[in-house]
């Protein structure tokens, strides 16, 4: 599984990487975590709010901080 | 309340003597702190609630859609009101809008009301000016946001988008259709809602006790009235030039606003405190190089050309009116 977090780098963008990183560590599944922080690579994505999450190529939040049991039940 | 909390906080339990310079800047200190991140919380929770229910892709669609004859400016302005600000939003948004089919003015009025006014401008000036400031500050962001826009909008702007923006938005594809959100039970919404409330106090938490510490200081110490032997509503010129020093400068409203408060109490005129402010909040050389993506240098200067003019504008306006 691949999961990628865009964002440009803003503080709400760093926290969405550490929740993500612990879910992925707290619920045992093996992902890889990538953060996307170029804006023309965010734009193909089509979103118009970041911080957002990609879980295998598709869109599942924008525009906010997950938690960490959302993503816990994305990628499970 | 909070005010008997802090006159027992600091002259009780710290037993200093509320005569003191150093005693009136805790008090102030702790007072306004308290109040501060109070009303920061239950604002961005009111806002967190009405953003739910008009999710910004819906409501794109729909001033696409929809002949507006002028309304659509009055509902982006609204609309960056209520939008949490993150200043990496604004070139996926700013995207997302011209591509689908929005005028450009309309686009830039989102992108001056956006910072302009956010949850942490109407906390931070309630909190240090009273709830009619606070208002006052809101109305005027939101109709200075439509103004700047609608100027921006006459005069013909797109061929100064930069080629990767004129690339992007020739690439028609819009966002997926977004998940039915109106379905979801109020109890549910207000969770997260609760949570990214919690998560805007923790993120300026630190610049709010910086800049009202900064004030604490200034108010204990700095004589009442010292500045009108410097500058007053009469000094023709210091508006424009308080706006020209704040353009490029970059800060949180959270760490601003405490400051001006204090200085608009020993003797700044309050216009012209307004202004710095809103000329501090709204444009910075960061937020330019973010929109350098998007836009050549040329449409950049035109854009906080005309903004810098507006917020000009209303300082000599207020400076009138206070």
């Amino acid at each position: 599984m691949n999961i990628k977090i865009l964002g440009t780098g803003c503080t709400k963008c760093v926290k969405t990487y550490e929740v993500v990183k612990k879910a992925v560590e707290h619920s045992g599944v093996n992902a890889t975590i990538e953060k996307v922080e170029d804006i023309m690579e965010i734009m193909k994505y089509n979103i118009m709010t970041t911080p957002a999450v990609v879980v295998d190529e598709v869109v599942k939040i924008k525009g906010r901080v997950p938690s960490e049991q959302e993503i816990i039940n994305l990628i499970r | 309340m909070i005010q008997h909390f802090a006159d027992w906080l600091v002259y009780t339990v710290f037993g200093m003597n509320p005569e003191s310079h150093w005693g009136e800047a805790v008090h102030f200190f702790f007072y306004d702190t308290i109040k501060i991140l109070i009303l920061l919380f239950s604002i961005s929770l009111l806002m967190g609630i009405i953003n739910s229910y008009i999710p910004i892709d819906r409501m794109r669609r729909y001033l696409a859609t929809h002949k507006m004859y002028g309304f659509d400016y009055a509902i982006a302005s609204f609309l960056g009101v209520v939008t949490p600000f993150c200043s990496c939003s604004s070139v996926p948004l700013f995207i997302g809008f011209v591509k689908g089919g929005l005028p450009l003015g309309v686009t830039l009025t989102f992108l001056i009301s956006s910072p302009l006014v956010s949850e942490i401008a109407i906390a931070m000036f309630w909190g240090s000016f009273g709830w009619k400031i606070a208002l006052i500050y809101t109305v005027s962001g939101f109709f200075l946001s439509i103004i700047a826009g609608m100027m921006l909008g006459r005069m013909n702007l797109e061929p100064h988008l930069s080629d990767w923006a004129k690339q992007a938005i020739k690439d028609k594809q819009l966002p997926d259709v977004e998940t039915d959100t109106f379905g979801i039970p109020f109890h549910k919404r207000i969770v997260p809602i609760a949570r990214e409330a919690w998560n805007i106090v923790g993120g300026v938490l630190v610049y709010v006790i910086i800049g009202i510490a900064i004030g604490g200081i200034m108010h204990g110490f700095i004589p009442t009235g010292f500045f009108e032997q410097y500058i007053s509503s009469k000094t023709w010129y210091a508006v424009p030039l308080s706006v020209i020093a704040g353009v490029p400068m970059y800060a949180n409203a959270a760490g601003v606003v405490p400051i001006m408060q204090v200085l608009v109490s020993k003797g700044i005129p309050f216009g012209t405190a307004l202004s710095f402010m809103m000329a501090v909040i709204a444009l910075s050389i960061p937020e330019a190089t973010m929109l350098k993506k998007v836009m050549t240098w040329r449409l950049i200067g035109i854009f906080f050309g005309i903004t810098t003019l507006c917020i000009i504008f209303s300082g000599y306006l207020f400076n009138l009116i206070f």
